[in-house]
Formats: structure tokens, sequence, C-alpha cells
């Protein structure tokens, strides 16, 4: 039985639009009715503009009648984290201080995806600017997994993770600062990339830790990462930190097949915490590699203890930054009852911010202190450049790493109100944001009760193609990432 | 007691781009408020800053003429404080390695008399770095409004070591400061328009010791005289205060330059912790030996190396170069002129440049890029009165006329009739005679020994042959007739 519109990938879209079976209109209105019928439970949405994606749709009909179809995107719904600006839209990244707020510009990724044609549709839930891993930080309530609405989709890109596992849209932008991507990927089980530092432009995202945040795709299928990766990866002249090479042909590469075929296996990404099940899914991914012919070998990666504090100096000291502009004068939440200007900013972000927000603006003010910074911050970069060096030198052996994405399946709402608790889900994840690396997370198995297990695979610098090659080797013998979920 | 003033000066000088530090928008001054601004000055979320390389050439240029260090690397790092004019709530700026280190300013103190050079000294500079200025603050009765406009513009710090002495030092500083900018194409400095802009850290210790006393930083001092006034005034309140038996207290006081008082702002015993960090939205930018180089080509002299080769290769007086060489158009003018007159006539040149042509610019309200008198056309003039074709009188006649219409001065002086009669001996002759004749005072002067007496015949032989007389062949013919006399 074939897939119900919604439910089906961007490549089997982009043909049936191409040869008329389907229209633009006919698969947005598909997409809306979907989530009409299915939001109210997932709650994966922070606004949605129904009548500007028909329209949009419209006008991608008309070019294709008209010949001038814009590339295999024309008429595909993307749906986009609410960190990412898109002119005439809200903007709230899931935060009470940018509850009314709306873009006046465009990101240069929806730049990007206007130009290749995609319907942009909607504006999906977060952890409150990207500070979590369960969307449960959100202003404007949690997101729910939908493979169990009682648990969490992961963070903070929750929404987007879950409202592509919802058949809410065919496929979504999230972001990826220390796992945001691959963690909520990997439990809504859908595939999600964060391509290496400096690959996508980061203009137009609202910032986190900007010398960690990336966007990326979330996708039903590799290929469809590759085609999406296309559109949004390039030099961006508003980005002093994007990267200038040329970008291949990330579809053709997938299509042919990884080069090399040595995978490495960090023991350090194996310890206390893991669970058993997704432990088996791991290594049932491994003796499949081995059987596809690959050669398997233990790496080491020492300084993998060090990651998570390394990360949240670093991180929280840029958001300490980033964050400052959040005030009060010049747009956001302003508090109505502050007499003077200092007690303005005082209540305006005491008002404005959410707990977690406020734990990590602290912590980040803190380590950047008078006093305090060469101990914590200078001291963390130090870190940081020896757990890239880590990678490099795996990779003088290997050319991919597998490891799981997260320790733990999708957990329920409210089982890790512990921010320590929390922060552990990200072990896996956050050492490739140090590195600048790329990462995807696949669909890799479910576990008995029926949650999707995440297969994280890490990839060299700037090499995505030769990533996504590796990933779909295993996706195309399962199936895991034809499951869908009972909504 | 005997005490010493120690000043050190901060000037911020806004660059002369045509956008801002680090996004696209224009940089201006005088615009509706609020419209020289964008996503990325006003701080909105997602945006992020691509640098400005003008900015960076100007600044390093600046720092080449200043004989400063240049850094191999052009590091950014972010200076975060609280302040609605700024939107970020940090400012884009250099911390710990600045793009410029050392490096000096020469000035020149006043001399005994407006026509004698005075002493010459080398003011030290700590470091210049680039950094982003910020909006601007109007107050209201019940509330503020904040203009957008200077946000963001490319600014650059220059800091001085604690080694000037005293008010005019401090006057001095700006004021050569000032001229390297302007004639460096780095900024217009107009401090009116905040181009430029000082604080003075002041501090005053018993003569002979050598540490620091506490300092008093000085702000709002909004023109160059107000800079004089103000230093002068805190050297002389700090004096009272430890005559009374009091002490300075560290503190940033506010000078007015109107009333010429001051007051204090707030004190300093609270450091503020800036949080300083490397900007992640930011690249290093490597600085190589070709960029410093294509850009050292384009530094003009510094006004003083200007006047010390007007010495000796024009043999100028102080007072010309004084003039010239602080205003780089009009030295560049000169050089042109002397040029296609001849080093020997430079001075005529200089003259002609500082007596007439810039009384004729200010009579008519006109900037030296207006004058329609070209260089070689002033040379031309001075050739003509040196060959004697141009009586001096009669050439101010002619330079007035050039001035109007941008005519050659030899065009001039034939449609006015203006040349000098060409020597009719016999004439000139008579003149003489008749003028002998009617001074026996002057005559029996000269002949006994008093030369300047043949002065006295002169004037009754130029007001016969009406002006238009050659003095060489005056003096010359005079000198004849008296020998045989």
């Amino acid at each position: 039985m074939a897939a119900e519109i919604h439910y089906q990938t961007i490549a089997t879209l982009a043909a049936r639009l191409a040869a008329g079976e389907l229209s633009a209109v006919e698969l947005m209105q598909a997409v809306i009715d979907r989530t009409r019928a299915v939001d109210d439970r997932v709650r994966a949405f922070n606004s949605r503009d129904e009548a500007d994606a028909l329209a949009q749709a419209a006008a991608s009909d008309a070019r294709r009648s008209a010949g001038e179809a814009m590339g295999p995107l024309d008429g595909i719904p993307v749906a986009l984290k609410d960190v990412i600006a898109v002119e005439g839209q809200p903007l709230t990244a899931s935060s009470r201080m940018l509850a009314d707020f709306v873009s006046p510009y465009d990101a240069t990724v929806v730049k990007k995806l206007r130009q290749a044609g995609a319907v942009l549709w909607g504006r999906l839930n977060l952890d409150e600017f990207a500070m979590g891993s369960s969307t449960e930080n959100s202003a404007f309530g949690a997101t729910h997994n939908p493979w169990d609405l009682s648990r969490v989709p992961g963070g903070s890109s929750g929404g987007s993770a879950a409202a592509l596992a919802a058949g809410e849209a065919i496929a979504t932008l999230g972001s990826d600062t220390g796992g945001s991507i691959r963690q909520p990927a990997a439990f809504c089980g859908v595939v999600g990339l964060k391509p290496s530092y400096g690959l996508v432009s980061r203009y137009g995202l609202i910032a986190f830790a900007s010398s960690l945040d990336q966007v990326g795709p979330f996708t039903r299928t590799v290929e469809d990462a590759a085609m999406l990766l296309q559109v949004l990866a390039g030099h961006d002249p508003l980005d002093s930190t994007s990267f200038t090479a040329e970008i291949p042909d990330y579809r053709a590469a997938v299509c042919a097949g990884p080069r090399s075929r040595r995978l490495g296996i960090p023991k350090e990404y194996f310890g206390a915490g893991l669970d058993p099940e997704v432990a088996a899914a791991v290594r049932a991914a491994i003796a499949f590699y081995a059987a596809q012919g690959w050669e398997i070998q233990e790496v080491s990666l020492p300084h993998t203890e060090f990651c998570l504090d390394t990360y949240y100096i670093i991180a929280t000291a840029e958001a300490s930054s980033n964050l400052a502009r959040y005030d009060g004068i010049r747009y956001g939440h302003r508090s109505q009852s502050a007499g003077d200007v200092t007690e303005l900013y005082e209540k305006s972000r005491a008002e404005g911010f959410g707990a977690e927000v406020k734990r990590r603006i602290i912590l980040g003010t803190y380590v950047l202190s008078s006093g305090y910074y060469d101990a914590y911050y200078r001291r963390a970069q130090q870190v940081r450049t020896l757990i890239r060096s880590d990678f490099l030198r795996a990779y003088e052996q290997v050319d991919a790493l597998l490891t799981p994405t997260s320790p733990m399946p999708a957990f329920r709402h409210g089982e890790k109100a512990d921010p320590l608790a929390m922060y552990l889900c990200d072990i896996y994840t956050i050492g490739v944001n140090l590195a600048g690396l790329p990462a995807i997370s696949i669909p890799g198995g479910f576990t008995q009760a029926g949650l999707p297990i995440g297969l994280q695979l890490i990839g060299r610098p700037f090499r995505e193609a030769e990533l996504l090659a590796t990933a779909r080797n295993y996706e195309q013998a399962h199936d895991w990432h034809q499951r869908r979920p009972n909504l | 007691m005997n005490y010493e003033a120690v000043i050190g000066l901060e000037v911020h000088v806004q660059i002369k781009t045509r956008s801002k530090m680090f996004t696209r928008v224009a940089s201006g001054y005088g615009h509706e408020p609020n419209t020289l601004t964008d996503p990325v000055v006003l701080a909105l979320p997602g945006v992020l800053p691509v640098m400005n390389k003008a900015a960076l050439d100007a600044v390093i240029k600046a720092g080449l003429m200043l004989g400063c260090e240049i850094a191999p690397v052009c590091k950014w790092d972010r200076k975060q404080y609280f302040y609605p004019d700024s939107p970020k709530n940090y400012q884009i700026s250099q911390y710990d390695q600045p793009i410029c280190l050392g490096g000096a300013v020469e000035i020149e103190l006043p001399g005994s008399a407006r026509n004698v050079m005075g002493e010459h000294k080398s003011i030290p500079l700590t470091r210049i770095h680039l950094e982003e200025d910020v909006g601007k603050l109007n107050h209201g009765a019940t509330d503020s409004l904040i203009d957008f406009n200077r946000a963001g513009t490319p600014l650059m710090e220059i800091v001085s070591e604690p080694a000037l002495r005293s008010a005019d030092e401090a006057f001095a500083y700006l004021t050569a400061l000032r001229a390297i900018m302007v004639q460096g194409g780095i900024s217009d400095c107009d401090m009116e328009k905040g181009q430029l802009r000082c604080d003075a850290n002041i501090s005053i210790r018993p003569v002979g010791q050598t540490t620091l006393g506490t300092k008093v930083e000085l702000k709002n001092l909004n023109s160059i005289s107000f800079v004089r006034d103000g230093i002068a005034h805190e050297i002389k309140r700090q004096m009272a205060v430890l005559a009374r038996g009091g002490t300075i207290v560290q503190e940033t006081r506010d000078y007015d330059g109107q009333t010429g008082a001051s007051q204090s702002l707030r004190s300093k015993e609270m450091a503020h912790d800036y949080r300083y960090f490397p900007d992640p939205d930011l690249m290093p930018v490597q600085v190589d030996q070709a960029w410093k180089e294509r850009l050292r080509a384009g530094c003009p002299e510094l006004p003083f190396d200007r006047q010390r080769r007007y010495f000796t290769d024009f043999q100028l007086p102080y007072t010309l170069t004084s003039v010239l060489v602080w205003d780089r158009a009009l030295a560049e003018y000169f050089e042109a002129a002397a040029c296609a007159a001849g080093n020997d006539k430079a001075q005529a040149v200089g003259n002609w440049i500082v007596n007439d042509l810039l009384r004729e610019l200010g009579q008519a309200g006109l900037a030296l890029a207006d004058s329609k008198v070209r260089p070689e056309q002033l040379a031309e003039l001075v050739r003509l009165v040196d060959t004697g074709v141009l009586l001096t009188g009669a050439a101010k006649e002619v330079f007035v006329e050039m001035f109007a219409t941008g005519e050659a001065p030899a065009a001039v002086a034939r449609r006015r009739g203006l040349e000098a009669a060409p020597t009719d001996a016999g004439a000139l002759e008579q003149w003489c005679r008749e003028a002998i004749a009617g001074n026996d005072k002057a005559r029996a002067e000269f002949k006994s020994g008093k030369d300047s007496a043949i002065n006295a015949f002169k004037g009754p032989v130029m007001k016969a042959a009406k002006g238009k007389a050659d003095p060489k062949a005056v003096d010359a013919t005079l000198r004849r007739l008296l020998a045989g006399d």
C-alpha cells in the first residue's frame, strides 16, 4: 500500500509533482489536514499560517505549469524550528520574551528554501532558546512524542522531530548546538543531520552558542537529507564563520555509495548509563556493517569525559552574551512595572525568560567574570582543542564513527526534573559540536515498548557526502525508517 | 611643594567609511533618527556581524602613519555591559590584541612668539584599537529616546601614554593628531559632529616622584579648546584640593566648557567587569606584509616631516610653513606651484598662497578645491614678476582678476595693460635727472656715503613713470647719474 501523502518522502513527492500526479496545493492541503487532525495531541507547532502556505503552494503549481519549476524541492512543505527568521512570520524561540515578535527579514536558509521553491510551513516548538533536551522548556507548552504521547520528543528541536514523525510536514529544519537535531531525531524515529560547523549559514538563526550552533534538516530518509542539505549548504557572505569551499552533489554521492569502508567504534561512548536496548541496537548495527565487509575498529576519544563540562562552559558563556540583546528596549517583552532603566532590564528579563534560560545566563555570566575567565572559559577552549584532536586522530584510522545518539530512548514528561540528569542526555552528541564535525542520527530499531532508537554516525569535517552514503548503506538494508507511529 | 600634572588622553575617532563597521547600512551624520539602521544595527534576533574591511584598512593606515606596530592578526572581542544605546548590550571591540601597538604623536608647543617655532616633543601611544560606536540617547522630561543612526559606526580608540604634562601639551597633541587623521583621509574629525571625542585622565604628583597620583577622568570635552581649558581647570582643582590638605578621589568628572566648571559624574571605586571574550561570530583576520605595504604606499607625509622638508628644500620661513603644512591640499598646491616656478621661487610662491590666495578664498567663502587659479598659473605669475614683466602692484591686480576669471596671468596683464613699460632709456634718464635735481639734501647725503639716501629719488621717478618703470633700471640709472655728478 502506498504511504499516505503526508508520510511520503521528498524524493517520492518531487517525482510525483514533476509527473503531474499531484499538485503542490493538494500536497499542502494534505499536510494541513493531517496537522489539524493530530497537532492538538502532538503540539509540535507554535504557529501556522495555512493561507500563506497554500498561497506558496499555488505559486509553485503556477511555476510548474509555466515550465519554471525551481528544482526537486519546489512545492515541498518544509516546516521550521521557531528560531529561524522568516520575514513577516512570528519568531518566538518558544520564549515569552519574543512571544509577539515578528521577523522583518529572512534567514539565509529561508532565502535558499524560497529560491528552491519549498513551501515554508509553520513555526515549530522547541526548548526556549534551544536550551534543553525535551522540549519541555517551552513557554508555550511541551510537545509530545508521536510514538508515545506521554513521552518527550527530545530537544531542543522537539517540534521539528515530532512534526515530521507525525506527518505534519514533509521535512523540517532544526538547529543543533549540543545534539538538538540528532537526539530528537532519535527519539522520534526520523533522520536528523547536523552539518559541519560552517557548512550552513547561521544568519537568521537565533543564536544560542555561536561557535556550536548549526542549522540542519530532519527528513524521513538519508536521501531526503541529502536533497535538503543541497539547498541549505554553501558560503554566505552574511556569516563570517561560513565555509567557502565548493559544495558537492550530495544526492548523487549518496546514491553512489560510500567510497571507504572503515568504521570506528569509540569505546568511551558505551559507558555506564547506556540503556541495554539502545546498546543492543548499536551492536546489531556494528554487526551489520561488519557483515557488509566494513573494517570495524575500536578507537579511543580520551577526552570524552570532559565534553559535558567543556560544553556547559562554552555554550553558557556564549549564550549569556548572545541573549543580552533581549532587554525590553527595542523589541520583545517589556515589563510594565519598571521604574527606571535598570529595573526595566531586570524585570523584563525576569518575566521574559524561563528557568533554564536564566540558569544558563547566570552560569555563562559567572564563567566569563573577571578572575574566573582563565579558570573556566580559557581552559574550556583548550580542552575543546583536545577534544577535536581526539576525533581527528581517530580519523587517521577510520572514516566514520558509529555510536548511540542518545543513551536512552524517549523518556516521560517530567521524568528528568533535575537539570544535570537532563544534561546527561547529550553526552554522545556534544563532542561532535565541540569538534565542529558532521553527524547524523538515523532510525536504528525500536525498544520492546515500541520507542525508536537512534544510531549516530559521525563523519570527517565537511565530508557530509561520505557520511550520508555510509548512513544510507544501513538504511537501505533496514525498514525502521518506514514505520509510522499509531496516532 | 611643586607639583606636576600627568595627563593621558583617550581619543575616539569615527572612521569615514561608506558603510558601518559590521553591516552594509550607510554610515552618516545629520539624518532623520533611526534611518541608518538595519536588522544588524538593531541587534534583531538571528543577525550576525560581518567586518567592513575598509574600516580595518583605515585603522592600519592610521597606525602606520603614527609609527605603530601592526598586529599580525585582527582579533575581535565582546565588551559586555547593559546600556540602552548599545543594541546588543555588548560592543564589538578589541581587548587584549589591539590592531596597533605603540607609536607616537609629534607635537609642537607654543613658541615665544607667533613667528618662532616652539619646542617639539614626541608623545608615545599605548595602543589603537577598532570598535563600533553606540547610539545616542535623547533624554526628555518623562522619557528617553534612542537614535541608532550612530550605532555601529566604525570607531578607533587612540590611547596615549600618561606622557602629557600640561593643558598646552594636550592641546598640541590633539591638534597634531587631528591633522594626521584628516590628512590621512581617515576621518573628518569634526568634534561638533562627534567625529573626534576626547576623554582625559589627569593626576598630579610632586615633581621628582615617579609613581602616579590618583587619576580623575574628565569627560565631555567637545572641542579642542575645551580640552585645554578643562585640563587646566582640573589641574588647578587638584592642586587646590591638596593645598588645603585634602585627597584626590578617583572619579569621573564632567567639564562644562561654557561655564568653565566641572562636576563629579560618578566615583570609580567599583571597577566595571566587562566580561570580555573573543567574539565567536567573527573570525580573526590575518594582516600580512603585502596588505600593510599597500596601505603604507597611500600614507601622506606627516605635517612636521613636511615642515622640515620645506625648511631644507625651499628655505621657507617658519611662519609660511606653519600655515601650509596643516592643510594637506594647501601644501600639495604649494608644492605643485613651487615645482612649476622653481625651488628658488618657492618663498614667493608661498607668500602668494598665504597672503593673497587664502585672502581671496576667505573673502569669497570658497575652499581651495574651488580656486580657479591653478598652481601652474600662480607659478607663471611669480615668473612674470621675477622677470620684471609685472611690477608688484600690477601683479596683485592681475592676481585678483585671475582669481575671479581663471585666466592666465599674461593674458590678464595684456588685456588690462598692466605690463611694465619697455625700458625707454631716454625718458628714464630724464626722470632721474629731474628727481636728483629736486632733492639736494638727499643728493648731499648720498655723496657723503649714505647709500640708502638713493631711495629718496625713486619715488618721484616711479611717480613720473606712472609706476611702470623697472626698479632695477631706475636704481642703475640713478647710480650712474649720481656717480658722474
